[in-house]
C-alpha cells in the first residue's frame, strides 16, 4: 500500500516542517486511504515545481570533460552516518533535518567571532558550479557538479589572526534532527580539519548545492566542505561552527581509529588503507559490467595541489 | 512443535519445499538485476548479499543439531547437508562475483588483496577450508572415511568462525550486523561446549 509517492526531495524542503509533520501524525492516525492519496498527490504536485535551483551560477573550466554520476545516485548512496551507517539511510531518514533557518559561527583565532546566516553565505560570493570527482575511502567514486564558493573567500571574510594555522569544522549536534546521533559511532559532532594552506587552496570549495540546486539534505544542507583531493570523508556535511586554530584538530575520524585514518587523507594509490585497497575504484552509476578505474594521485589533482605537500613523507602523512 | 517422526516421502517433500526456498536470494539478484533495483552500487549488492547468505546458512547448517535434539526430530538431520551445500553455493557465488565483477580476474591484484587484507585473508581462508567438507559430502565419502569423515567435518566450526571475523573486519565502524552473527555463533557453539562437558562428566 503506497501512501505517500517517494519523490527525490525531502517533504521538509516543500512544506514547513511543523506543517508535515502534523500531516505525517495525522495521516498516521486517520490511516486514511483515499485522504492520504489526496493528500499525497498534493504534496508530489507541490515537489515538482520547489526543488529549489540557483539562478546565476558561472560555469567555471573545473571538470568540464567528466561526465556527471546521475544524480538519483549522487543523492541516494551517502555515507552520512547522523543519519544511519548504510549507504541509503541519509535519502531515507534526512528528513528530519531543517536546513534553514541556519547560521555558521566563525570562532578561534580571528580577529572577532561572527555569525553568519546561510543567505548571507550565499552572496559572499559569485556562486560557480565546479564539476568534481570524488573518491570515497571505500574504494568507490562519484562525479558532481557541486555549486559553490571558494573557502578562501569565507576565510578572507572571516579575517583569521597570524596565530591560525589550521580551520576546523563542526557538524550540527541535534539528535531531534540527526537522529543517527543516538547512536555512539563516532564521536559527535562531526568535526574535520585543513591547514591553512590547503583550506586557501583555489580547489577547496564550500558547497551549497549540486545540480544547479540548493544542497539535498542527504549531501550535507545547507552547507558542506568539498576538497576533491582528499577522500571522501575529509568532505564535512552541514557545517554550523568554523574554528581556526594554532594546534592540529583531530577529527572525528583519527580518535574512531588513528591507523587507518590520518589528518591529511590525500587520495593516494601507492597508501593501501587496511582495509582495502586503493589501487583503483568503482565508479558509480557506470553499470554492472564495467571495470574498476585506476584511481590517480590526489585523485588528478596534482597538478593543483601536489606542491602543498612536497618534502612531506606521504606514507606516514596519510 | 515439530513432529518427531516423519515418513521418508514426507521428509522427501520438506526437503524440496525449502531447497527451493534456500534459492529465493539468488532468484531475488536476478530480478533486482533485471528490474534495475541493484541501487548505486550494484556489484557491491551483490556481493554483500552472497555473502550474508553463504554465512546465514552456515548458521542454518550448525543450527540443527541442537534442534535436532531439543525436539527430539531425529529427521532434521536429513536437511542438515542440504544446507551445508547451500553454505557452500553462496559463498562460492561470493568469491565468484568477487573475482568476476569486482576485480575482473586481475590475479595479480587479487593475490595482493589476500596476502594483505585481513578480512580478505579470513574470508578467502573460510571459504579454502569450506572445499573439501563440499567434495567429501556424498554418501559414498561418508561410508568410505568412516571416523576421519567426522574429524574433517569438525572445520565446520573453524569455517564459521572465520566467516563472522571475516565481517568483523571488513566493516567501517558500526558492528552491529556483525554482533548478531558472532552472538548467534557463540550461542551455537556454547551449547556443543556444553554438552561435551556434560559427556566428559558422564565418564
Ligand atoms: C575467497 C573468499 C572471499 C572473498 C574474496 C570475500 C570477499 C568479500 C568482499 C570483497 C566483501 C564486501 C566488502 C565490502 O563491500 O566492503 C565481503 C563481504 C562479506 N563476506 Fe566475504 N569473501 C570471501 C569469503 C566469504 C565466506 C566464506 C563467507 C561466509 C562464511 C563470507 C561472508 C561475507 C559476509 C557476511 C560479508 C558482508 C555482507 C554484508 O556486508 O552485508 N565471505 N566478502
Amino acid at each position: 500500500m503506497l501512501i505517500l509517492p517517494k519523490s527525490d526531495i525531502a517533504p521538509s524542503d516543500i512544506t514547513p516542517q511543523e506543517v508535515y509533520q502534523e500531516r505525517r501524525q495525522f495521516l498516521g492516525m486517520a490511516g486514511g486511504l483515499a485522504l492520504a492519496a489526496a493528500l499525497g498527490g498534493l504534496s508530489t504536485s507541490a515537489a515538482a515545481n520547489t526543488r529549489q535551483k540557483f539562478s546565476g551560477v558561472i560555469s567555471s573550466k573545473f571538470g568540464a570533460d567528466e561526465k556527471p554520476t546521475p544524480y538519483k545516485d549522487v543523492t541516494g548512496y551517502n555515507n552520512f552516518y547522523e543519519f544511519g551507517t548504510s549507504k541509503s539511510d541519509p535519502a531515507d531518514f534526512s528528513e528530519t533535518l531543517r536546513p534553514r533557518p541556519w547560521t555558521v559561527s566563525i570562532e578561534g583565532e580571528v580577529k572577532k567571532p561572527k555569525r553568519i546566516a546561510i543567505e548571507d553565505l550565499y552572496k559572499l560570493a559569485p556562486l560557480e558550479e565546479r564539476i568534481y570527482r570524488m573518491r570515497c575511502v571505500e574504494g568507490w567514486s562519484m562525479v558532481i557538479p557541486w555549486v559553490g564558493f571558494p573557502l578562501a573567500d569565507l576565510i578572507k571574510w572571516a579575517e583569521p589572526t597570524g596565530n591560525a594555522k589550521y580551520v576546523e569544522f563542526f557538524t550540527l549536534n541535534d539528535q531531534q534532527q540527526m537522529p543517527g546521533q543516538r547512536s555512539n559511532v563516532l564521536d559527535w559532532p562531526y568535526n574535520e580539519g585543513l591547514r591553512m594552506d590547503e583550506a586557501m587552496n583555489p580547489l577547496t570549495l564550500m558547497a551549497v548545492g549540486l545540480y544547479g540546486e540548493q544542497m539535498p539534505n542527504q549531501n550535507g544542507a545547507p552547507i558542506r566542505l568539498v576538497t576533491p583531493w582528499k577522500y571522501g570523508f575529509k568532505g564535512i556535511k552541514s557545517i554550523v561552527r568554523i574554528k581556526f586554530t594554532e594546534q592540529m584538530p583531530v577529527s572525528s575520524w583519527m580518535k574512531a581509529n588513528i591507523h587507518e585514518y590520518g589528518f591529511y587523507s590525500n587520495v593516494n594509490p601507492d597508501v593501501d588503507h587496511p582495509r582495502w585497497s586503493q589501487a583503483t575504484e568503482r565508479r558509480i552509476g557506470t553499470g554492472f559490467f564495467q571495470k574498476r578505474q585506476k584511481t590517480l594521485m590526489f585523485n588528478g589533482y596534482a597538478e593543483q595541489v601536489a606542491q602543498m605537500y612536497s618534502g612531506m613523507d606521504l606514507r606516514k602523512n596519510f | 512443535m515439530l513432529p518427531t517422526t516423519l515418513t521418508p516421502a514426507a521428509v522427501s517433500r520438506v526437503k524440496a519445499i525449502l531447497f527451493c526456498i534456500a534459492l529465493i536470494p539468488l532468484l531475488r539478484l536476478f530480478v533486482f538485476g533485471f528490474l534495475d533495483m541493484l541501487g548505486a552500487n550494484p556489484i557491491e549488492f551483490v556481493i554483500r548479499s552472497f555473502g550474508t547468505w553463504a554465512l546465514t546458512f552456515l548458521l542454518i547448517t550448525l543450527t540443527v543439531t541442537p534442534l535436532r535434539k531439543f525436539t527430539g526430530a531425529n529427521w532434521l538431520v536429513q536437511l542438515r547437508r542440504m544446507f551445508g551445500l547451500y553454505a557452500f553455493f553462496y559463498a562460492l557465488m561470493h568469491m565468484l562475483s568477487y573475482v568476476w565483477l569486482d576485480q575482473w580476474f586481475d590475479w595479480a591484484e587479487i593475490g595482493k588483496n589476500i596476502a594483505k587484507h585481513p578480512f580478505i585473508i579470513a574470508g578467502f581462508s573460510s571459504f579454502v577450508l569450506l572445499i573439501p567438507l563440499a567434495a567429501t559430502s556424498t554418501n559414498a565419502m561418508m561410508k568410505h572415511m568412516k571416523r576421519n569423515w567426522q574429524k574433517l567435518h569438525y572445520l565446520v566450526y573453524p569455517i564459521a568462525m572465520l566467516g563472522v571475523l571475516h565481517y568483523f573486519w571488513l566493516v567501517k565502524k558500526d558492528i552491529t550486523q556483525p554482533v548478531i552473527y558472532a552472538v548467534i555463533l557463540t550461542i551455537l557453539l556454547g551449547i556443543r561446549v556444553v554438552w561435551r562437558l556434560q559427556q566428559n562428566a558422564a565418564k
